[in-house]
């Protein structure tokens, strides 16, 4: 049993009053590829949120290797108007809420729904930036060039990523003008870069034709072991939840619905329900 | 690859060069009160505003209008430190206070202390206003701007910076001597070796890895965040550093000026910089110069006649009287921001090869509509 890299206790994420992440607790092991999934509006995107501290969720612990980076209760105004559970549960904690830069300098690295890519820049630039935050260098040594050496490592490693990932013939092309299957490479090179443990995908295959989602299923499975790293994605299509995870959460109106291989998930009557409806004849 | 980019890198030296030598050439040539010297003077140090506003609204993407106030801390400190303290303790120039500053410092040390004074108020400011985006910022920096003038002309701070008076007799331009000797030095060559100094250092900077960073910040926030960079810190580092390249620039003006009033440093400043910076394309180094040397010689030079009775040869002076030259000048910027909308430069940088390729595209265009 590999031991647990990412766990979420009891996170609730609640806007005014709408509850878009109901008490979700769920967890990812080491070497593991999963998958969190439910029909629009679910929550997905909301949970990936608290887990990169976009969010601060309103309730919950989110721990990462064994340690809590992130934990909130419902104060003030809040407090009256939580319409999740559990909501003395971290009362005696200490709140975190670290930025988005904090959470991915601890190994978490994410893409996005919507594409983001450096748009004024070249692929090499989109790749070479997101190694900024490994940087020792200040600003002086950075500007009059004393620190050239890691700079050069920079490229260095910039370059072997870009020709494992096949981008290297692209690296002078603008980021935005790349077809967009190679966009999504290339976000996902960029995640790379930052040198994470885990890797969160947020619908990787969104837009993607059979025949490309197929070919991007083998590159996560590839970028997986060779780079040890741990996924966790939300998608979309059944065909790649199915083909490379190890494990489904399901996710319905903020709350989860079940969890399990994708053998058992589906055969679940109640994650069918979710996604087709139920009769109200029966 | 490298071989390019080293001969890339030469050519580029060699054309500063040139430039240089130029400025030299007509220094020694040419009569001291030639309106070419007050062009290229003023040009220069408005290039080095107009860059150092680039790197915050061009390559960081914050809308700041916060120039005026920062080259106004930089003038006063300037003139404050560099004013000899034979000049301070007469009734020259403090005449209703006693000067409190009782020291004098060379040049150099002044126009650095002008960077580093406007460089820790940036900070201070920077602290509450860059947590707000767009034109918030733009409002708050504007503001900030004009209290800084206002808290200038204060009667209380009058031992300081002499209230509402002018200051002069500070070193400036005609002042200029070369280290430790009474040999004077060119003075449109110093301003221009302190610019090309500064705006080496912010290119220097934008090629960096954290020139990198604020690119990424202007692109996109949410992505620059999810790649490890902190917006705040990195905003405030553009912030400072571009500010402390403002006080230098408004050390300079001061030495241009030959007087430091806080009058001079209104927000109509700031508005012409913002222009020049337009002009020239947002997020191109080069441009910002070539529109600030451009925006200098129409409004001191080329477009005098208007004000003057007598343009292009045209003897009006019922039409061409004082103030027309405004009215002309206004229509052109209008006729660039419309039409020009991505400015000179767009957001590229001035090139050989680019120059190459424009120039032969012409020549093509013009054969094929033969």
């Amino acid at each position: 049993m590999s031991r647990t890299l990412l766990s979420l206790e009891h996170v609730t994420m609640q806007f005014g009053g709408v509850v878009a992440v109901n008490d979700l607790s769920m967890h990812v092991d080491e070497g593991e590829i999963v998958a969190l999934i439910g029909p629009n509006g679910a929550g997905k995107t909301t949970a990936f949120n608290c887990i990169t501290g976009v969010y601060e969720p309103t309730n919950g612990r989110i721990s990462f290797e064994d340690k809590a980076i992130i934990s909130n209760h419902p104060s003030g105004r809040m407090k009256r108007t939580y319409g999740g559970v559990e909501p003395e549960l971290f009362a005696s904690e200490k709140v975190l809420s670290p930025t988005p830069d904090e959470i991915t300098r601890l190994g978490i690295a994410r893409t996005f729904q919507n594409i983001r890519l450096f748009r004024s820049m070249d692929v090499f630039d989109n790749v070479l930036t997101a190694m900024h935050l490994r940087s020792r260098a200040n600003v002086f040594s950075s500007v009059l060039r004393l620190s050239h050496r890691e700079e050069k490592a920079m490229r260095d490693e910039t370059e072997k990523l870009l020709k494992e990932q096949g981008l290297w013939k692209h690296r002078g092309d603008k980021a935005t003008s790349l077809p967009y299957g190679y966009q999504r490479r290339l976000e996902i090179a960029r995640a790379l870069a930052t040198k994470p443990r885990l890797l969160l995908l947020d619908e990787p295959a969104a837009g993607m034709n059979p025949q490309e989602t197929l070919e991007l299923a083998a590159f996560i499975r590839e970028i997986k072991e060779k780079y040890s790293l741990t996924v966790l994605m939300i998608e979309h299509h059944m065909d790649l939840v199915m083909g490379i995870s190890d494990r489904v959460y399901v996710l319905d109106f903020g709350s989860l619905i079940a969890e399990g291989t994708p053998e058992e998930i589906q055969g679940n009557q109640r994650v069918i329900d979710a996604y087709l409806g139920v009769s109200e004849d029966v | 690859m490298d071989r390019e980019r080293r001969n890339h890198l030469i050519r580029l030296f060699a054309a500063i060069a040139i430039v240089y030598g130029l400025v030299a050439v007509l220094e020694f040539t040419l009569r001291p009160t030639s309106i070419v010297f007050t062009v290229l003077r003023k040009g220069a140090i408005y290039s080095l505003v107009a860059v150092s506003m680039n790197l915050l609204n061009g390559f960081t993407g914050l809308f700041s209008l916060g120039q005026a106030g920062f080259m106004l801390l930089g003038a006063y400190t300037y003139a404050i430190l560099t004013m000899p303290t034979s000049v301070k303790e007469s009734e020259r120039v403090y005449k209703y206070y006693d000067a409190l500053v009782r020291f004098d410092t060379g040049v150099v040390v002044g126009l650095i202390a002008a960077g580093l004074v406007a460089a820790l108020f940036a900070f201070l400011i920077g602290l509450p206003v860059l947590r707000l985006k767009s034109d918030y910022l733009a409002i708050a920096t504007l503001g900030f701007a004009e209290i800084i003038r206002a808290v200038c002309q204060w009667d209380v701070l009058g031992p300081i910076t002499n209230g509402a008076n002018l200051l002069r007799e500070f070193k400036d331009l005609s002042r200029i001597t070369l280290p430790f000797s009474d040999i004077p030095f060119p003075p449109t060559l110093f301003v221009f070796i302190v610019v090309g100094i500064c705006i080496l250092l912010i290119v220097l900077l934008i090629n960096s890895t954290y020139g990198r960073a604020f690119k990424a910040i202007r692109d996109d926030e949410t992505a620059a965040e999810a790649m490890g960079i902190n917006l705040f810190r990195h905003k405030e580092l553009s912030f400072v550093i571009s500010s402390f390249f403002a006080g230098v620039s408004g050390a300079l003006l001061a030495m241009f000026q030959y007087t430091v009033q806080a009058q001079q440093f209104r927000t109509v400043l700031t508005y012409e910089i913002l222009l020049i910076v337009v002009i020239g394309g947002i997020g191109s180094i080069s441009g910002s110069c070539i529109a600030s040397f451009l925006y200098i010689a129409l409004s001191e030079w080329w477009l005098r006649g208007l004000d003057m009775g007598t343009f292009l040869g045209i003897h009006a002076p019922d039409l061409f009287r004082s103030g027309f030259r405004r009215l002309v000048f206004s229509v052109i910027i209008m006729v660039i921001v419309l039409f020009f909308s991505r400015g000179i430069m767009g957001d590229k940088e001035l090139s050989f090869e680019r120059m190459r390729s424009w120039v032969s595209g012409r020549i093509r265009r013009k054969e094929g509509a033969r």
